[in-house]
């Protein structure tokens, strides 16, 4: 029996608004416990919340750029429940009237473009954290993350693979970088993704039961727990049994769901209007003006890229895959007008001291102004290729100007042919049996040759103008 | 008119209540008679009626987007039954 | 200087300005007053005596203040930073919050002294002050009587010259019904004219902090102290206030005033509907126009209120849980106690009886699979019971109505029979559902000494209105003159 697996995702994005959705307490992740709250945050009695109108607006724009109608009308709504990251044991949600609806987000599936559907795209406030202690019969809480603005992107039951689920979730994180309204950082707790799958033979109209997964930290745990998730329901549907709808945790030490211990019951949230806090009705020139603003998403970015600087697939998607590493190259290119070559030393060079040094593009001093300056240096002859590289890296580290670097270690390469020849006729007679090893047809011999003369030089020779010189030498 | 039931044990769940035998029944009879009381606004039509949630005709109500001081986190702590190391403590929560 | 205590703050105002007397000696009178009547009366649960001192001093440069020097007494379910705010719970029995109201806030920006926090139903909930955990106030008119809820503290302690005025919060009525029974003046503002930011709530939809004092002028004066627009409250009104001293006006020539026929039927009290039909006739006799209107949907007033209010009830006590302060369950299970048990236990030995009723009935008609029957059914109902009114404002000036149905009932009297308690709202609830404002005022006392008292109601924002038939029909009768006897 060939089974069809269907998915559908929850995901909560922190926004980056300095302050929480109801109150001025500072949004900034790492403080001690307990340092970054107030009445308001805390739920102590008496207080009142107020929203924050710049969560609004980010939200707003991110329901746009994701396709989503802005409702005209919308409110907040109590969800209550027990629980100790919950000050108030109600969290101020939306749930009838959310600011979104009707959306979609296009991801790439193989070589073709899926459309997967956003049910609703809603704002609501975060809770506290939890830290269960390993021994002892207690649980600690801080309370810093509480009423930290969230924004609830949910999914049409659209995704029909684990691997698609995992695509969405980088191309959803890629998108909402372009918009500037989050970080995105699930070690940080400003993304989180909850998922729904079941399984139903193909063909099959109906639904089958669904299972709610949660507690996974990345977007690979993403894929792995519903590859297990989705054995699990076939194995089991295989053997005659019957799915049940429950909640299940991921495990990554396992690498294994389990049904959550306390007995399932289905949550009644008893949502009402909150009392505290006036409906929403989005003003219609904000809409207008935050459509205009949208920056250009990725994906036309890629396809921008493509078709202006002809880039392949591959190198226009990891330059896409960051808007700054995007930007960072058509700035190099507007000075440097080698987009083939500048494409390579990004997505080489640059990338791998990066990644080498653990650091992202937004960390480094190094511009496309500096990357430019190289390259042109390349280009006029100043430096060699490996000069070059070594140069970026010191450029990167040191966080000095390429130019100041050269002009100070005097790096310049040697291009005078008098000063080459000088250093080859050393070296050859230095050198006798490589010589004679290479008139008599080893190549290699000569290899050794242009080393023996960069070394030489400090690496400072032209090595095409060695290379050229020895040849001629060596006839 | 049903005579209504309420089922007590179930709602004081729900509300983190613990209850005894007395109270659940005591309880169950004077809600059942409020209950039955207000039904009586089932006698109004309210079909073309849209409910009032907010008597105020406000929108639109907002703060600017500024962070500013916290309490500080021997106030916020002051009145904790129990807290360690600049956290609030509760028993264990069983997952 | 001994009878400091039973002057209004007009009346001290002017000893001040003349140099007669000190924020001091006021204060002292007062506290001796305390002394000498609230063992027998129970209207406090906490008199400032050690911080009085340094509030005489701070207040020193605030002489221009509009509540300088004035003692006041604040209902316990408004927080006042450091200070015991407990609303009468076991559950709250410690706590200290660490911010005050904004009206605390403004009341200290005007030089107010804070003489204690008065007594009241636990968390609101009640119109006899019986649910208290402190025990009931006394009415000192008839110490074996309720003074009314859950205000009653805040009422009992004007009434009987324990201070000079009070704050106190009204839901569906719990300013004015204990201000009628204890013969004093109570105003519940506009929804949003007044700051909730600091009142611990009840009913959010439905509250609202108000004024209660010896005489109108200071009801005024009051007023003008708290009322205003709070950034901190999404639902308080950018409307500026009046000064609401200058609505003082003794004259009611050609004002239209609605007397709601709904509200004279069986039920009402035969002495308390008499006072009430002779000031109609005084208001006529002063040039006022009193004629009866129609509010068909008060008779759902109190279904509509008794779902509503312990709905928002049921879901503003959540938060009372033992984890960040209050009472948390030290009980028999305490050491092998689970999350959830320590919830249920905290709960269910730090609420009262009351207060249990309205969070059961609360969660219920929010349920799942109730919602729409009950509370949804009775905003719709809300509506139209704020229709009737805006109909009637819209050709009357004001509305007239008896306060409360009934004097001062016996301490016990209602306890046992919740239905019967909560239909004494039933000419208060209306207001509360409309957020329109109202004051009661004493006019009249029965013929066994109880106080009487009428309600005046008028549109969204129309304190004005009410200040100046309550001014003129107070300057030409002596009711508020009479005093207990304690």
């Amino acid at each position: 029996m060939d089974y069809e697996i269907v998915i559908g995702l929850e995901v909560h994005i922190h926004l980056n608004t300095a302050s929480k959705m109801f109150c001025g307490c500072s949004t900034k992740f790492g403080g001690q416990p307990n340092t970054q709250t107030c009445p308001v945050c805390l739920g102590l009695p008496g207080v009142l919340p107020v929203i924050n109108e710049k969560a609004v607006v980010l939200a707003i724009k991110t329901a746009l750029a994701l396709n989503c109608k802005i409702a005209r009308f919308t409110k907040f709504d109590r969800k209550h429940y027990f629980y100790p990251d919950l000050p108030k044991n109600f969290q101020i949600s939306q749930y009838d009237k959310p600011l979104s609806y009707e959306g979609f987000l296009e991801i790439d599936v193989g070589s073709s473009v899926k459309k997967i559907g956003l049910t609703r795209i809603h704002l609501e406030e975060d809770a506290g954290k939890l830290i269960h202690r390993e021994h002892g019969d207690s649980s600690m809480v801080d309370y810093n993350r509480t009423g930290i603005p969230l924004l609830e992107v949910v999914t049409e039951p659209d995704l029909r693979s684990p691997q698609e689920a995992y695509e969405f979730l980088v191309t959803l994180k890629n998108s909402v970088e372009y918009l500037d309204v989050s970080d995105c950082n699930m070690e940080e707790g400003s993304l989180r993704c909850d998922a729904n799958i079941s399984v139903r033979p193909l063909g099959q109209k109906t639904l089958g039961v669904k299972t709610e997964i949660k507690n996974m930290n990345s977007f690979k745990a993403v894929r792995l727990a519903l590859e297990y998730e989705s054995g699990r329901q076939i194995g089991l549907l295989g053997e005659g049994k019957e799915i049940v709808q429950e909640t299940r945790l991921w495990d990554g030490a396992l690498q294994a769901t389990s049904s959550m211990r306390s007995k399932e019951e289905a949550h009644d949230y008893r949502y009402f209007p909150e009392p505290d806090l006036l409906p929403i009705v989005p003003d219609e020139m904000l809409i207008e003006e935050t459509m205009r603003g949208l920056p250009e998403m990725p994906r036309r970015r890629r396809q921008r890229l493509i078709e202006i600087y002809e880039l392949s697939e591959y190198d226009a998607s990891i330059l896409a895959r960051e808007k700054k590493l995007a930007d960072f190259f058509e700035e190099t290119v507007r000075e440097v007008n080698k987009p083939k070559i500048v494409v390579n030393w990004i997505t080489g060079d640059l990338l791998g001291i990066l990644n080498e040094k653990g650091l992202s593009l937004g960390d480094i001093c190094f511009g496309p102004g500096d990357l430019a300056q190289i390259l042109t240096m390349i280009g006029d002859g100043t430096l060699s290729g490996k000069q070059a590289k070594e140069l970026l890296k010191e450029a990167v580290e040191t966080k000095k100007r390429p130019a100041d670097i050269v002009k100070q270690k005097g790096l310049s390469q040697i291009t005078d042919e008098a000063a080459i020849e000088g250093a080859v006729d050393k070296v050859l007679s230095m050198n006798q049996k490589a010589a004679g090893d290479f008139k008599a047809g080893k190549e290699a011999a000569l290899a050794f040759l242009v080393g023996q003369v960069m070394k030489e030089t400090k690496g400072k020779a032209s090595p095409a103008i060695v290379n050229q010189t020895l040849r001629k030498r060596l006839i | 008119m049903k005579k209504t039931n309420i089922d007590v044990v179930y709602v004081a769940k729900l509300a983190r209540l613990a209850l005894s035998a007395e109270e659940i029944e005591r309880l169950g009879a004077q809600l059942n008679g409020i209950i039955d009381y207000v039904s009586e606004l089932n006698e109004v039509d309210t079909s073309a009626v849209e409910p009032t949630s907010h008597v105020l005709p406000l929108k639109n109500v907002y703060r600017e987007d500024k962070a500013g001081p916290s309490l500080p986190v021997d106030e916020v702590l002051k009145n904790a039954p129990s807290k360690e190391d600049g956290f609030f403590k509760v028993p264990k929560v069983i997952e | 200087m001994d009878e400091l205590y039973s002057l209004t703050c007009g009346q001290i105002r002017k000893l001040y300005n003349s140099n007669k007397v000190s924020p001091a000696e006021v204060a002292e009178s007062v506290l001796k007053r305390i002394d000498a009547v609230d063992g027998k009366i129970g209207a406090l649960v906490n008199v400032n005596k050690d911080s009085i001192k340094s509030q005489l001093l701070s207040i020193k440069d605030k002489k221009n203040g509009a509540f300088y020097g004035i003692p006041v007494v604040i209902k316990d379910n408004i927080c006042v930073k450091g200070e015991g705010t407990t609303c009468a719970s076991l559950i709250l029995k410690d706590f200290r919050p660490p911010y005050s109201a904004t009206v605390i806030e403004r009341l200290r920006q005007e030089g107010a002294v804070l003489i204690g926090k008065a007594n009241m139903d636990e968390f609101a909930f009640g119109s006899s002050c019986e649910t208290s955990c402190y025990g009931p106030t006394k009415n000192p008119w008839d110490l074996n009587r309720i003074p009314g809820g859950s205000s009653g503290g805040s009422a009992a302690s004007v009434c009987a010259d324990e201070t000079i005025a009070a704050l106190g919060s009204d839901t569906g009525g719990s300013i004015r019904q204990p201000a009628s029974l204890c013969g004093v003046v109570g105003l519940k503002p506009t929804y949003g004219r007044v700051s909730r930011y600091g009142l611990i709530a009840f009913a959010s939809s439905l509250d609202q902090i108000g004024p209660i004092t010896k005489n109108i002028e200071d009801a005024a004066i009051l007023m003008n102290v708290i009322a205003g627009y709070d950034p901190k409250d999404s639902t308080s009104a950018k409307i500026p206030v009046p000064d609401y001293t200058k609505s003082l006006v003794n004259d009611v020539k050609g004002l239209k005033i609605g007397i709601p026929k709904e509200y004279f039927v069986e039920g009402l009290d035969r002495e308390v509907e008499a006072a009430v039909k002779e000031a109609i006739k005084k208001l006529e006799s002063l040039g006022a126009r009193c004629d009866e209107v129609s509010l068909p949907h008060t008779r759902y007033a109190v279904s509509a209120y008794y779902i509503i209010a312990p709905a928002e009830a049921s879901s503003n006590l959540a938060r009372f849980d033992g984890v960040r302060y209050g009472l948390r369950s030290r009980g028999p299970k305490a050491a092998n106690q689970h999350l959830i048990d320590m919830y249920k236990e905290t709960r269910a030995e730090g609420f009262g009886n009351e207060a249990k009723r309205r969070i059961i009935l609360g969660t219920y008609v929010l349920s799942s699979g109730y919602y729409d029957a009950y509370y949804l059914k009775a905003l719709k109902v809300r509506t139209k019971i704020k229709e009737d009114l805006d109909n009637v404002f819209k050709e009357f000036d004001c509305v007239l109505t008896p306060t409360s149905p009934t004097p001062a009932f016996k301490i016990g009297e209602k306890l046992n029979d919740p239905l019967s308690m909560y239909l004494s709202d039933i000419f208060t609830i209306p207001v509360n559902l409309a957020g329109i404002p109202a004051i009661s005022m004493p006019c009249g006392f029965t013929a066994g000494g109880l106080p009487a008292g009428l309600q005046l109601m008028a549109k969204p924002f129309g304190e004005e209105t009410l200040f100046k038939v309550a001014y003129t029909y107070e300057q030409n009768t002596q009711w508020h003159k009479r005093k207990p006897r304690l």
